[in-house]
């Protein structure tokens, strides 16, 4: 009774006593209101700055030199395009997206059906182990890499090599952008395996058992059943490793810093060099416009492709 | 002749110790972080590296003296809580209206927040550098709050979009004939229904703020500085103290190590919008 008393007065009169056909219908009233804040925020979270870079990239502005933003059209740009490090990071972005994409999706297909080929001992916790990577922070794990594996003198690569009586390689000065898409890539290696291991896992067992009481061996099983079933997941895989392996920066900041000369320098890191270090915020904002229009078309074609794989569950 | 079962052992047994040795493989890094933060400086940079040494806590006893370690766990503390804090409240509402009143536009907004996810940070550090600058808020913990919630703001809505889809309407509806107000509908109704998948939204969220190293780079200095930034403070090539890098390292990582092995499941469907679960 108490309840009801306490109810009625704050129910809307529209909702006393409603019509059977309106019961039925959604609410359309809140949803708006719900749903902007998020929208209005992203939209000016998008739209401020990058209107802001856009019209960096077309003034002389270096921040070291305040008082000056003449207009200058597109020189900017030009400047930036034929920098000395644009090609290399432009390359370097590539190489990095590309390599590290094809480790972990390949990877993580084989290990992921490794784990799922056998209940054997343990198995929790290789699943905990193998994971583990994807959590530790950018910082750290550049930093455990160059000092305690890669480093020429004290690194567990150099005992490794000298124990096999070869010379130890110094792998950040001569192999730096190698080095760095091993780093990346035992970061995203986990990313990969955690969401196949998960798909995997939904597969239909008895499906797979029909399919070896047909006769299949566990490679046709693989080929025919396992892939078809993956090609969600892997889409899911490539398309948010993109998006984040677009942007490394903390594993180069904390590594080579770009270096030795441009050899591991990316756009990301490019950009950064360009903006906060040497303080030409014309030339950064046109290269960070050329960066936007390479993550888009980047997103263009992931969505053409995988777009459809995420919405049409829903 | 094996028999059919002494093969399948022997399968199991082969496919055991190969996913053993790979997992081993892939966690040795991190095994050899926490073993180097047990060992002293000298038997850190030891050559060949050691494996077996004296352990000692010394490198964890004098943290706070060396690196002043809790400032930047604070920071990192009430960053990655304050993000989280305030994504949840602006998702949350955002998530129950595409879920429970979805119109035509629903599925074409949840694209376009997705899409605002392949915006790279780079193309706008100048000008979100030069704001903070302009509003007195470089190195400050409010401009990373504000940042992180933004970049977060479309994983959260939707996770827990998926989460609202999975709830019977008919709940919902039921307690609206009862005469709930929209407020008592969410409070009441939807947040304990959706109790567990909120928790994983809110984990998943303090993960990736805990973790994210560009803006924190960029924006900070010391006052407001996480531990991400502490960590690459010691990249510097005066900073080869690899025990003290270690012990700060591993306890920095410790706590999202954790909620990661608890909640694997559920940051599945987080990481993946919801197409893998």
């Amino acid at each position: 009774m108490a309840t009801t008393t306490t109810a009625l007065p704050k129910a809307p009169a529209s909702n006393a006593s409603p019509q059977p056909a309106e019961r039925r219908r959604p609410r359309l009233a809140p949803s708006w209101f719900l749903v902007s804040p998020s929208v209005v925020l992203l939209l000016l979270w998008m739209l401020v700055p990058l209107a802001m870079t856009l019209y960096f990239s077309l003034v002389r502005y270096n921040l070291l030199y305040p008082g000056e933003k003449d207009f200058v059209g597109l020189e900017n740009f030009h400047y930036f395009l034929t920098d000395a490090g644009f090609i290399p990071g432009m390359t370097n972005t590539l190489i990095l997206v590309g390599s590290v994409l094809l480790i972990s999706v390949v990877l993580g297909v084989l290990i992921s059906a490794l784990l799922e080929a056998a209940d054997f001992a343990g198995r929790g916790i290789v699943r905990v182990l193998l994971i583990s990577p994807f959590f530790i922070m950018p910082t750290v794990s550049a930093l455990v890499w160059k000092n305690l594996i890669y480093h020429p003198v004290s690194g567990i690569l150099a005992a490794v090599w000298k124990f096999f009586g070869t010379q130890p390689v110094d792998w950040l000065a001569q192999h730096p952008l190698a080095s760095i898409v091993i780093i990346v890539s035992w970061q995203w290696l986990p990313f990969a395996i955690l969401i196949l291991m998960t798909a995997m896992q939904s597969l239909d067992q008895e499906q797979k058992e029909a399919a070896r009481l047909d006769g299949a061996g566990p490679i046709a099983i693989f080929w025919h059943l396992t892939l078809p079933h993956l090609a969600r997941p892997i889409a899911v895989v490539v398309m948010i490793e993109t998006i984040f392996l677009l942007s490394v920066f903390a594993e180069i900041f904390t590594t080579t810093s770009g270096g030795p000369g441009y050899a591991s320098t990316n756009l990301a890191y490019l950009i950064y060099n360009q903006a906060l270090l040497q303080f030409d915020v014309g030339m950064a904002s046109a290269g960070g416009l050329i960066a936007v229009v390479i993550a888009n078309i980047a997103a263009i074609i992931l969505v053409r492709m995988l777009g459809k794989n995420l919405t049409e569950k829903y | 002749m094996l028999t059919l079962k002494q093969s399948r052992r022997l399968n199991t047994l082969v496919v055991g110790l190969f996913a053993w040795a790979v997992a081993l493989l892939l966690f040795f890094p991190i095994f050899w972080m926490l073993l180097t933060s047990l060992k002293t400086e000298i038997d850190a940079f030891a050559t060949p590296p050691q494996f077996i040494f004296t352990p000692t806590l010394e490198n964890y006893l004098h943290i706070q003296d060396r690196s002043g370690y809790f400032k930047y766990a604070w920071n990192s503390v009430t960053i990655s809580f304050g993000a989280t804090a305030l994504g949840m409240l602006i998702a949350i509402p955002a998530a129950y209206s595409m879920a429970f009143c979805e119109t035509k536009r629903t599925k074409g907004t949840l694209l376009w927040m997705l899409s605002t996810k392949m915006l790279p940070p780079v193309g706008v550090l100048v000008p979100i550098y030069l704001l903070a600058k302009q509003f007195g808020l470089l190195d400050s913990r409010a401009v990373l709050i504000i940042i992180y919630t933004l970049i977060n703001l479309p994983i959260l809505v939707w996770m827990i979009y998926t989460y609202f889809k999975d709830i019977p309407r008919d709940i919902l509806e039921a307690a609206r004939m009862d005469g709930a107000t929209l407020l008592q509908e969410m409070l009441r109704v939807l947040l304990p229904i959706s109790k567990g998948g909120l928790a994983s939204t809110m984990l998943l969220s303090l993960i990736l703020c805990w973790n994210e190293a560009f803006w924190s780079l960029n924006l900070t200095s010391s006052n407001a500085a996480p531990l991400t930034a502490l960590i690459a403070s010691y990249s510097s090539p005066e900073g080869l103290f690899w025990a003290k890098l270690s012990a700060v390292s591993t306890l920095a990582c410790a706590p999202i190590l954790i909620f990661g092995w608890i909640s694997q499941k559920q940051l599945v469907r987080g990481l993946s919008f919801g197409a893998v679960k």
